[in-house]
């Protein structure tokens, strides 16, 4: 039932949204013939969006409340129901896997090349989801670690000639100092302080390598960047495309497997013992100065290793990639698919990226839609997309 | 014999609050004691300094581990105290909601453990074998502090009292020598605060541990504790077994003159 007080709430919240939007609404100025333009009929379509929104929106969070009170506290996600169930199990995999494989060959070569984006940000969801999302140290500079891989692969190879693969591993480790690099001096800060330091560090990394001319080209950027070879082998330019395709899933397979394998260790667990109570982890013998640090190198490592399949992806890269946005777009991943939860990092990398990419016409509000799903998600859905579920240890007692 | 845990002249000055002053407190092997005082006396405060989360301001803190030689404790760092063998839980409870019973559990088992990113990635079979036996050891833990029946619950899901079981059990997976418990019965029903007590002791006597706790609860404290330490505004103010605690009339005055503990 809609309440009398529901309707005239809506009704302010329509009439506050005609004045917040009239200057763009309404108002329209032609800068050419220096004439202005008011659309009045458009107050009305406000008028009636943001009414009906507000009763959607009030509809919603009373259906949560009343979820709350009936006292369902661990409602697991479908997805994670599925994937118990033996009998769904397996099909369902090899559904996906044959979906993934025939990609390539079933949709012309554009759609190969988004796909490939959006498992690069596959491989940077995951991997900022452990400092993010395992650790909780929120970092807005995590492009940096991407830029370091795509820059490590372009100026190794144009320097030294090194190929794509004796540059990944490289990379990884390189990443992994830059982590821990970043990783010592914010030791000590938490939330909003880590979040305005780890900004600065990403902004600092772009900056450098849009005015250090001599190391990094500058803003215009390293061309010529090649192909994956297979055995020395140059695939041309279709079927490099496919190539590099499967050099991803083959990655995002790796990055699924050790990120689950971490999740379920030692170390995973102390990270999330570090996200979930400093002072009580401490207390519990966990190194911190360690715990963190591992965090932001292990992060690195996969945010370099997609930088490098990034870089041989376009062939061409410059400062302006790294901006960021970039760094906010993979944070929108982690948080709209579900913190720590390794699949809902991986929807959300795939709706987050394939989405825009095909509805062109929303990729110009790409950043206002995400803000957008950001507050609906924190305000329904707080955990994400797809929660995380922790793992369930099966037991007999122990007979004396 | 050396006592286990020897505080000597142990001062914490915030700003000019003198939170504790000259406090000297010893816990002999095998021990209950008890560290009681009024709403604010500095108890917690205590248990922080010698933890690490402190660095107390002047005194020594000295452990002698069972079998092992005595050691300063002062300035080494919260984990590393936790590694030497003494193992806190805390006033307000401080576990760990984003993971279930068990692993709360296998947190404590953490500084035992040894496995580190490498082995947590390629599963090598002592790996597995060192996880498979964290997690039978911290469910033996579980079973003995009677929380088995949650084992793969959230640990924010239980129940009041179980939580601060919880805590227990979680510090002793850390295998202390020293059990340092925060009022442990807070916001317990008679019935759990019951189960609490024969649980300290059976702590005591059957896992070699001694024991340190704060607590309001003086029925509790009167029945369980070899040795009392009474503070009050940071001072000590007397020392002894329950009865000559409870006739002690520094003791008397300071919970009469204090409103909020009489009744
Ligand atoms: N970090 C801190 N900074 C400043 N003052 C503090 C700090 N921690 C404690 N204090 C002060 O030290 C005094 C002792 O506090 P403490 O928490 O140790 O008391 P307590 O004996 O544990 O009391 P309660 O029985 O209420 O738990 C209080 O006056 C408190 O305000
Ligand atoms: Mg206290």
């Amino acid at each position: 039932m809609v309440t009398k007080k529901e309707i005239k709430q809506s009704f302010f919240i329509a009439l506050w949204f005609i004045v917040l939007t009239f200057p763009i609404m309404v108002i329209k100025i032609n800068t050419i013939k220096h004439t202005v333009l008011f659309r009045w009929g458009n107050i009305l379509w406000v008028g009636i969006a943001g009414f009906g929104a507000s009763l959607v929106w009030n509809y919603f969070l009373r259906m949560k409340e009343e979820k709350k009170k009936t006292g369902v506290k661990d409602d697991i996600p479908v997805v994670h129901r599925l994937l118990q169930n033996e009998k769904f199990r397996n099909p369902f995999l090899a559904a996906v896997g044959v979906f993934f494989l025939a990609y390539p060959f079933i949709f012309p070569m554009y759609h190969t090349s988004i796909m490939i984006t959006a498992l690069v940000y596959v491989m940077l969801g995951l991997g900022l989801n452990i400092v993010v999302g395992l650790a909780g140290l929120l970092d807005l500079g995590y492009v940096a670690f991407y830029a370091v891989g795509a820059y490590a692969y372009a100026l190794l190879n144009l320097h030294y000639g090194l190929s794509f693969w004796v540059v990944l591993p490289i990379s990884a480790m390189l990443g992994a100092i830059c982590g821990t690099m970043l990783g010592y001096p914010v030791l000590k800060l938490k939330g909003d302080y880590l979040a305005i330091v780890t900004l600065g560090f990403g902004e600092i990394i772009r900056i450098i390598l849009e005015n250090w001319d001599s190391f990094s080209n500058g803003p215009r950027g390293i061309p010529n960047i090649p192909a994956p070879s297979f055995f020395g082998y140059q695939f041309e330019q279709h079927a490099s495309v496919v190539y590099i395709y499967f050099i991803v899933i083959a990655l995002v397979l790796l990055t699924i497997f050790f990120v689950n394998r971490l999740e379920n260790s030692r170390i995973g667990r102390a990270w999330i013992a570090l996200r979930d109570d400093e002072i009580a982890c401490q207390a519990m013998g966990i190194d911190k100065v360690k715990t963190k640090l591992t965090a932001f190198a292990l992060g690195a490592t996969w945010a370099a290793l997609g930088g490098v399949v990034f870089a041989a992806k376009t062939s061409y890269i410059n400062p302006m990639s790294f901006t960021i946005w970039e760094s906010i777009t993979i944070l929108c991943v982690v948080v709209i698919g579900g913190m720590g939860s390794a699949i809902g990092v991986i929807a959300g990398a795939l709706v987050l990226i394939l989405v825009p990419e095909y509805l062109r016409a929303m990729a110009e509000y790409r950043m206002l839609v995400f803000g957008a799903l950001q507050v609906i998600v924190m305000v329904f859905k707080p955990e994400g997309l797809i929660k995380s579920v922790r793992k369930t240890y099966k037991f007999e007692k122990v007979k004396e | 014999m050396e006592p286990i845990l020897n505080v000597k002249n142990l001062t914490m000055n915030f700003g000019g609050l003198k939170a504790l002053d000259n406090v000297n407190i010893a816990v002999e092997k095998g021990q209950i004691a008890a560290l009681i005082g009024p709403n604010g006396a500095g108890k917690t405060t205590f248990f922080n300094c010698i933890t690490g989360i402190y660095e107390p301001s002047e005194g020594h803190v000295e452990i002698t581990p069972p079998g092992k030689p005595t050691q300063r404790l002062n300035g080494l760092k919260t984990n590393i105290v936790a590694e030497k063998g003494l193992a806190r839980t805390f006033q307000n409870i401080r576990l760990f909601e984003g993971m279930t019973v068990l692993e709360n559990v296998m947190i404590g088992r953490h500084c035992r453990l040894k496995s580190g990113i490498i082995s947590a990635m390629l599963r090598p079979s002592a790996q597995k074998d060192e996880e498979q036996k964290a997690v039978s050891d911290s469910y033996r833990i579980l079973e003995k502090i009677g929380l088995d029946k949650y084992v793969n619950e959230m640990a924010v899901n239980l129940p009041y009292g179980a939580q601060r079981r919880l805590e227990i059990a979680r510090a002793l997976a850390t295998d202390p020598f020293l059990l340092l418990l925060d009022e442990p019965a807070a916001g317990m029903n008679p019935q759990e605060t019951k189960e609490l007590d024969e649980l300290i002791i059976w702590l005591r006597d059957n896992e070699d541990l001694s024991i340190l706790l704060i607590e309001h609860d003086m029925k509790l404290v009167m029945s369980l504790s070899d040795n009392i330490h009474v503070v009050d505004y940071g001072r000590k103010i007397a020392e002894g077994t329950p009865r000559e605690v409870k006739s002690n009339s520094d003791v008397i005055k300071a919970y009469l003159g204090d409103d909020s503990e009489d009744a």
